[in-house]
């Protein structure tokens, strides 16, 4: 084994051959020609590997070319950022507000006819079965006219349960969901709000009705802390969303605002 | 009905004073059912006005609605004392509360920024993000001239007293002058700043006609005077150590900025000497207000009474007189008074000339302070603010006079209307509101714009307001 960098210490003290830097260049000149005597005689795999090195080789020499004559030619058109403010709020860090929404008229023609552009178009159809478990009551338990509900449901504020023999579809409290997290198609944000109704379950009015919120449900989100304006200048608070997720695997509401 | 009849026949020693004090002709015996309108009669008399001009009373500070009799605590009135009774006059034209949109005019590539008249109140100028400054025909409502020339936002534009030129500057801190009859620049691009330029002002009408020299104030801390006829800098004048937020140049020579470090600085703007630094915000001073800026602003013109309209066949001489005598008339009452607005929530009211204290601390608002502005006759003073309202101040003491709530967001911006008796503001819920100056209440709501209200102003003839936002959208509203 070397002791220490005896080479580089005998090369400070006494430098180089006298004829080094000429021999290295005759060596890199000859190289080439070296190299392609090799490619020539080369066989098999062999030729194979070498061939494949070689076009690896080339690749990063040309990008490396076309890198540095990048860097040579002066870009000239800048381009100016978007989203403009005016002096005053220059040195303030506000948060990219989204455009006021849709307007209202819009807004209330697309209510009546209950139809949205929803970003998940088609939904497979929850059945009843799916949805709704028998449970056997009576004493011998012969009676099935109870159901109760296996998928996440919204059950407003003031809802009491009715006593237990006119319950007909039970609702559980730990399928119960309050508040969801809703995105921003345009600012790209999600924000948890807190839920106010379910507008449209697709499977069927009665899921409507009973607030089940499944995959592709259109549900009403309360926005009013977005800080969204209506064209006429009033705080926009009940907003649309669609749900994205499947709320009974994954234990959250994820949706998408409906803009 | 017996107190009724004594108080008819009741009579009350008064004298009339105009707001700064000075009595006006000899007491007299009013009786104390004496009205309003009958008080302007006699006041109009006494001042031999050769046409009707409507004035407010004041008793006590609290201004005559009705009569005499109704302001007056008549039973605890000292009957043998002498009535103050202060008259202010307000301004004989009025100016019609604008109440619809009459175009909105699209062209711009991106936000509105800001938007100005020209004094004479002949053109409008707009800059925005998409790095241009246009020219709109007031007269069709339409584009004029589109103005390419910076290569970033063109933050904000000012127009000359004269209305012949139009100063624009850019967050690349580039300034060009524009003429608002070609669209096309005069001379060349100034630069110096190393940052983005915050705002401009031009050199009043009265002390300079020729409007040659140009104020800017820059992010990079800095306030640069530039000679727009060589395109070069006069002075540069250091010494805030943080942003300079406003700057602005006063009628009597002086030069006020104000800075993110908390202070505002007065200038001598000839040789750049600090002359005083105003000292006591606690947080950013984000805006300045001058009670002289209108007249400045509109120089010699008079777009109300539509005289000087014609400047060529003006003596030069002249206009500078008619300039100078409006601008000693407005601070012959109290002086150029300074108002500025800060992060800290808090207005101070300085009398920048002689004194470094302040008059008075204006406290109330709960969010920042984003805009002040004196009515044009000086007497109030509005503060819009984060917190969603617009207060109200008297201008000469700084005496709080109410709130204006209305808007559901921050409010941006506020422009008065040529004679003091209206205001609009423009705020992030995309609208803009009327406000009635008189009453204090909200006038009308406009609703239009689909985004942000970023700029608004009321033009010098009264006629039209125009407002821009993130909308991208020029509106013009008009009676």
């Amino acid at each position: 084994m070397p002791q220490n960098e005896y080479i580089e210490r005998h090369r400070k003290l006494y430098g180089r051959r006298l004829d080094y830097e000429e021999r290295k260049r005759k060596k890199e000149a000859r190289e080439p020609h070296k190299r392609s005597q090799v490619a020539r005689s080369l066989r098999g795999i062999k030729a194979k590997i070498f061939n494949k090195q070689r076009r690896n080789e080339k690749i990063q020499m040309k990008k490396k070319i076309q890198a540095h004559e990048e860097k040579k030619t002066k870009k000239t058109t800048e381009k100016v950022a978007e989203g403009a403010l005016p002096v005053y709020l220059l040195d303030r860090d506000v948060q990219s507000r989204a455009k006021v929404l849709s307007n209202m008229i819009k807004q209330k023609r697309k209510e009546k006819a209950g139809k949205w552009d929803v970003p998940i178009p088609k939904v497979r159809a929850q059945a009843d079965s799916e949805v709704l478990k028998v449970i056997k009551s009576g004493k011998s338990k012969r009676k099935a006219w109870k159901r109760m509900v296996t998928k996440v449901t919204y059950v407003g504020e003031g809802f009491t349960r009715k006593p237990p023999k006119f319950e007909r579809f039970i609702r559980p409290m730990a399928l119960r969901f309050k508040k969801a997290h809703v995105t921003h198609p345009e600012l790209k944000a999600t924000f948890y709000l807190p839920i106010i109704g379910v507008k449209k379950n697709p499977s069927s009015p009665m899921f409507t009705s009973l607030g089940v919120i499944t995959k592709g449900t259109v549900i009403e989100v309360n926005i009013s802390e977005l800080g969204l304006v209506t064209q006429a200048g009033k705080v926009v608070w009940g907003k649309y969303a669609q749900v994205t997720n499947n709320p009974e695997n994954d234990g959250c509401i994820n949706a998408v605002l409906l803009v | 009905m017996e107190v009724d009849d004594t108080e008819e026949q009741k009579r009350l020693l008064c004298r009339f004073k105009s707001e700064t004090g000075e009595p006006l002709g000899e007491m007299m015996d009013l009786p104390l059912d004496c009205t309003v309108e009958q008080l302007t009669l006699i006041c109009n008399a006494i001042l031999q006005q050769e046409e009707k001009v409507p004035y407010l009373f004041f008793v006590n500070d609290t201004e005559i609605t009705k009569s005499l009799s109704h302001t007056l605590d008549v039973a605890n009135l000292n009957t043998e004392g002498v009535v103050d009774i202060i008259y202010q006059q307000q301004a004989v034209f009025k100016v019609r509360p604008v109440t619809r949109c009459t175009s909105s005019m699209p062209g711009h590539a991106e936000a509105v920024i800001s938007v100005s008249f020209s004094p004479d109140g002949k053109h409008l100028a707009s800059g925005s993000g998409d790095t241009t400054v246009r020219f709109w025909d007031i007269s069709t409502q339409c584009p004029y001239y589109t103005c390419k020339g910076h290569n970033n936002w063109v933050l904000c534009i000012s127009w000359a007293p004269n209305s012949k030129k139009l100063a624009s500057a850019c967050k690349n801190g580039k300034i060009i002058i524009w003429d608002p009859e070609t669209g096309k620049q005069i001379g060349k691009t100034m630069v110096g700043h190393k940052q983005w330029i915050t705002s401009l002002c031009w050199e009043p009408y009265h002390s300079n006609p020729e409007c040659r020299f140009l104020a800017s104030s820059s992010k990079d801390g800095d306030i640069r005077i530039w000679d727009t006829v060589l395109c070069q800098t006069v002075q540069t004048i250091s010494g805030h150590t943080k942003s300079v937020t406003v700057v602005r140049w006063g009628g009597s020579g002086l030069i006020y900025s104000a800075s993110q470090d908390r202070t505002v600085k007065v200038w001598r703007a000839n040789d750049g000497i600090l002359c005083r630094t105003l000292e006591g915000h606690a947080h950013w001073v984000n805006t300045l207000a001058l009670s002289t800026d209108y007249v400045l602003k509109i120089g010699c013109f008079d777009p109300v009474k539509d005289t000087n309209s014609d400047l060529k066949n003006k003596d030069p001489d002249t206009l500078k007189q008619f300039a100078l005598d409006r601008y000693n008339n407005v601070i012959k009452a109290y002086g150029e008074r300074l108002v500025s607005g800060s992060d800290d929530f808090t207005l101070f009211l300085w009398n920048p000339e002689t004194d470094k204290k302040p008059l008075a601390r204006l406290t109330g608002h709960q969010q920042l302070v984003n805009d002040v502005k004196f009515s044009p006759d000086g007497r109030i003073l509005a503060s819009a603010s984060f917190d969603k309202s617009i207060k109200l101040w008297e201008g000469r003491t700084g005496k709080f006079i109410c709130t204006l709530r209305g808007h559901v967001q921050a409010v941006y911006m506020i422009a008065f209307s040529a004679d003091s008796r209206l205001m609009v503001s423009g705020s992030a819920d995309s609208t803009l509101k009327l406000w009635n100056m008189k009453t204090r209440k909200l006038e009308i709501d406009l609703p239009g714009h689909a985004d942000e209200v970023f700029a608004v102003d009321w033009s010098t003839d009264g006629l039209l307001v125009a407002s821009g936002g993130k909308d991208k959208v020029l509106k013009l509203w008009q009676n």
